[in-house]
């Protein structure tokens, strides 16, 4: 049995799908995996308080598409995606992946379904035992699967090695041998016998030389085209996430502050934060071509433990009003599919009322005052 | 910037080479080789290239940080004096008070057993004489100039109390206590959130703007270098292969190389679809390629690319490492 052909979903279709009516997708096209209201606590470290690592965020991704989640570091982007991966129990809300909530299988069925949703470390060695050679790293996923003979695990392998554009003779190398982008190339190959619906890609190219990044972004996307491999991409690169990625959400202490199509949020963002963040983002462009100001952010990221009340991004917006500390802003969806929790983010402009020329309407994208 | 520059550059780097393994005066590993630059008072100047390239060791090497078991070539020139020649002492007087550093990760250049105000105050005693209330005193308008709140509580408190950008502050303010002529930056704003990096690099522009210090900013960043620097060296296996204004670099690259490294940029505004990348992988210092270095990864590879490629002035103010400049057209960061 090959297994690859029990999915393949053209990535354009789905992606097209999820775009034209995003509130139906749940209908159209069976989401690979939905969060409700998911929260994720960590006691901090002397144990007397909770870090809210992510606290009420909700979402689903569709077959085939790329998901992207930007923040900075202490936004949760990556504890969403280690749970999305099975690493981490929900303290809160649920994970169900395709239409299954685990909760209460037994263990035995839990991996069984599991399995097919991965994760790809930003670490290339991270999931490569140093002291096993790269085909022994490939055979390792199946044998814990099962139900495939030892020839059959090899000559897996060995396609997937191909697929991921490896030499054949790099099967009986350590991974100390190999370069990062190759490392990288085998932690693709080790997933794909799995048959994976979903593959979390957390920082998968930010240890990787500018040079060869999009070598193993390309591939990513191969494979998505083939097999219809459905991503949440992790990044703190807003350029790369919005070059791969179908929908974009922005993370921000635990909670998201804007989710929508990837043109939509990087060419007319919605909220103050997506905005700045954009601004932020260092562009290799000659003076005359970059935007003429930066919206400044002051301070940094206040501590998960104690957020600030009301939005969580007061303290370092621009256009805070006494508003924002007394209430939480509601998840709204401003535009077709594009959701904001901001209280002052309108359809047409950013911050409607607080200033009067923010315009968000620029080609650039968030060169607002 | 340049116009205002006097005759002499501050620092001059000619035909610096760096290697190890040296055996009866033979180096047999070279990292670095020929690696010539200058910078001019109050430049601000970007040094990029993929990571084994030999720009942070090039960064060390002006600060003479070296391991020991390094061997030097060619002249480090600051202010016409030869650091490569200069004795341990004599460095030492130079070091932190004429060329300063600022590295990447601010954790492992601070000490954890000291408070911010001790380390950074350390740099100035070591340079200038100073009675403990005006070490104190210069020590928090420091901390204050680098944009630190409450500069006199942070004075006293230790780095695991500090996040990851305000070290890096109190490493910029332990940098410039001395008032430097130069500050070599290896990647300062890598660690850091892209908000805070934003924050750091308007500070180092600023800083250098006011106080007329010049800067090397060794970076893989090209967005940073577009953002902070006027004039960008990029270096390839050891060899410098371009050197020019920033904008002109980036709107029209003169050597294959700079123009592969910008075409493999994600950008915003870019359509989606396929990502440039430049195939293959840097050559190992242990097997250099005689000839052009880039010679296996370039696409327009051709006759005379196997001979050994000089740095020649391809225009006014501007050189490459590749014979065929005067007649390509590349492509830079701009479509």
């Amino acid at each position: 049995m090959n297994p690859r052909e029990t999915l393949t979903f053209p990535r354009s279709e789905a992606a097209a799908e999820a775009a034209a009516r995003p509130e139906a997708e749940a209908e159209t096209a069976a989401p690979v995996i939905s969060v409700e209201d998911l929260a994720i606590a960590f006691p901090s470290l002397d144990g007397r308080e909770t870090v809210k690592a992510v606290d009420g965020v909700s979402f689903a991704i569709a077959p085939g598409e790329t998901f992207g989640i930007i923040g900075e570091s202490g936004s949760g982007k990556t504890t969403i995606g280690r749970a999305l991966a099975g690493l981490l129990p929900p303290t809160g809300g649920t994970i169900r992946y395709d239409g299954e909530d685990l909760r209460g299988m037994s263990r035995r069925d839990w991996r069984d379904r599991r399995r097919r949703y991965q994760i790809v470390f930003q670490d290339p060695n991270a999931a490569l035992d140093p002291r096993m050679t790269i085909l022994q790293s490939l055979i390792e996923p199946m044998k814990i699967a099962g139900g495939r003979s030892a020839e059959e695990m090899k000559a897996e392998a060995m396609r997937n090695l191909d697929r991921a554009g490896l030499r054949a003779e790099l099967a009986d190398r350590h991974p100390h041998e190999l370069s990062g982008g190759q490392k990288q190339r085998v932690n693709i190959a080790r997933v794909l016998p799995l048959n994976p619906r979903l593959i979390v890609c957390d920082e998968v190219v930010a240890a990787l030389d500018v040079s060869i990044r999009g070598e193993i972004l390309n591939l990513f996307a191969e494979l998505q085209r083939e097999f219809g491999i459905a991503y949440a991409f992790i990044a703190h690169d807003l350029a790369i996430v919005a070059q791969v990625s179908d929908r974009i959400a922005v993370t921000y202490l635990g909670r998201f502050m804007e989710l929508g199509p990837a043109e939509a949020v990087t060419e007319r963002p919605l909220h103050p934060y997506t905005a700045a963040l954009l601004s932020a983002e260092p562009r290799p462009l000659p003076a005359h071509l970059r935007a003429p100001r930066r919206i400044e952010l002051k301070g940094e990221i206040p501590s998960p433990v104690n957020p600030p009340s009301g939005c969580r991004f007061r303290t370092r917006c621009p256009h805070a009003q006494g508003l924002c500390a007394q209430q939480a802003p509601e998840w709204r969806e401003v535009r077709p599919g594009h959701h904001v929790a901001c209280h002052f983010a309108g359809p047409d402009g950013l911050v409607e009322h607080a200033s009067q020329q923010s315009s968000a309407k620029t080609d650039t994208g968030g060169d607002h005052r | 910037m340049k116009d205002m520059a006097p005759d002499s550059p501050l620092l001059r780097v000619e035909g610096l080479g760096i290697g190890f393994g040296a055996r009866r005066g033979r180096i047999a590993l070279r990292i670095t080789e020929g690696v010539s630059f200058d910078i001019a008072r109050g430049e601000r100047v970007g040094l990029v290239g993929e990571s084994g390239c030999g720009k942070t060791i090039t960064g060390l090497s002006l600060m003479r940080l070296l391991p020991g078991n390094a061997r030097i070539e060619g002249r480090i020139l600051l202010d016409g004096e030869d650091l490569a020649k200069a004795s341990p002492p004599r460095m030492r007087k130079i070091r932190g008070k004429r060329i300063a550093m600022i590295f990447q990760e601010p954790m492992s250049a601070l000490d954890p057993v000291f408070t911010i105000g001790a380390q950074i105050g350390e740099a100035l005693t070591l340079h200038e004489t100073v009675t403990r209330a005006e070490c104190r005193e210069r020590v928090v308008e420091m901390l204050a100039a680098v944009g630190i709140p409450a500069p006199e509580k942070r004075h006293d408190e230790y780095p695991h109390q500090l996040s990851g950008g305000m070290r890096q502050r109190a490493m910029i303010a332990m940098a410039l206590i001395c008032k430097p002529e130069l500050i070599v930056a290896d990647e300062p704003t890598t660690a850091l959130d892209v908000t805070i990096q934003a924050q750091i690099m308007d500070l180092l522009r600023d800083l250098s703007e006011r106080t007329g210090t010049a800067l090397l900013f060794i970076t893989h960043d090209l967005g940073v270098v577009a953002e902070t620097c006027t004039r960008m060296i990029t270096m390839y296996a050891g060899q410098v292969v371009e050197d020019a204004p920033v904008d002109a670099a980036l709107t029209r690259p003169r050597h294959p190389y700079t123009s592969g490294l910008l075409r493999s940029l994600p950008q915003l505004n870019r359509a989606r679809g396929e990502f440039a990348f430049i195939a293959g992988r840097v050559p190992s210092p242990a097997a250099m390629p005689a000839g052009c270095r880039f010679r296996s990864r370039c696409g327009l590879a051709g006759p005379g690319c196997e001979a050994p490629q000089a740095l020649e002035r391809v225009e006014e103010g501007r050189l490459a490492r590749c014979h065929r400049a005067p007649d390509l057209d590349l492509p830079g960061a701009v479509a």
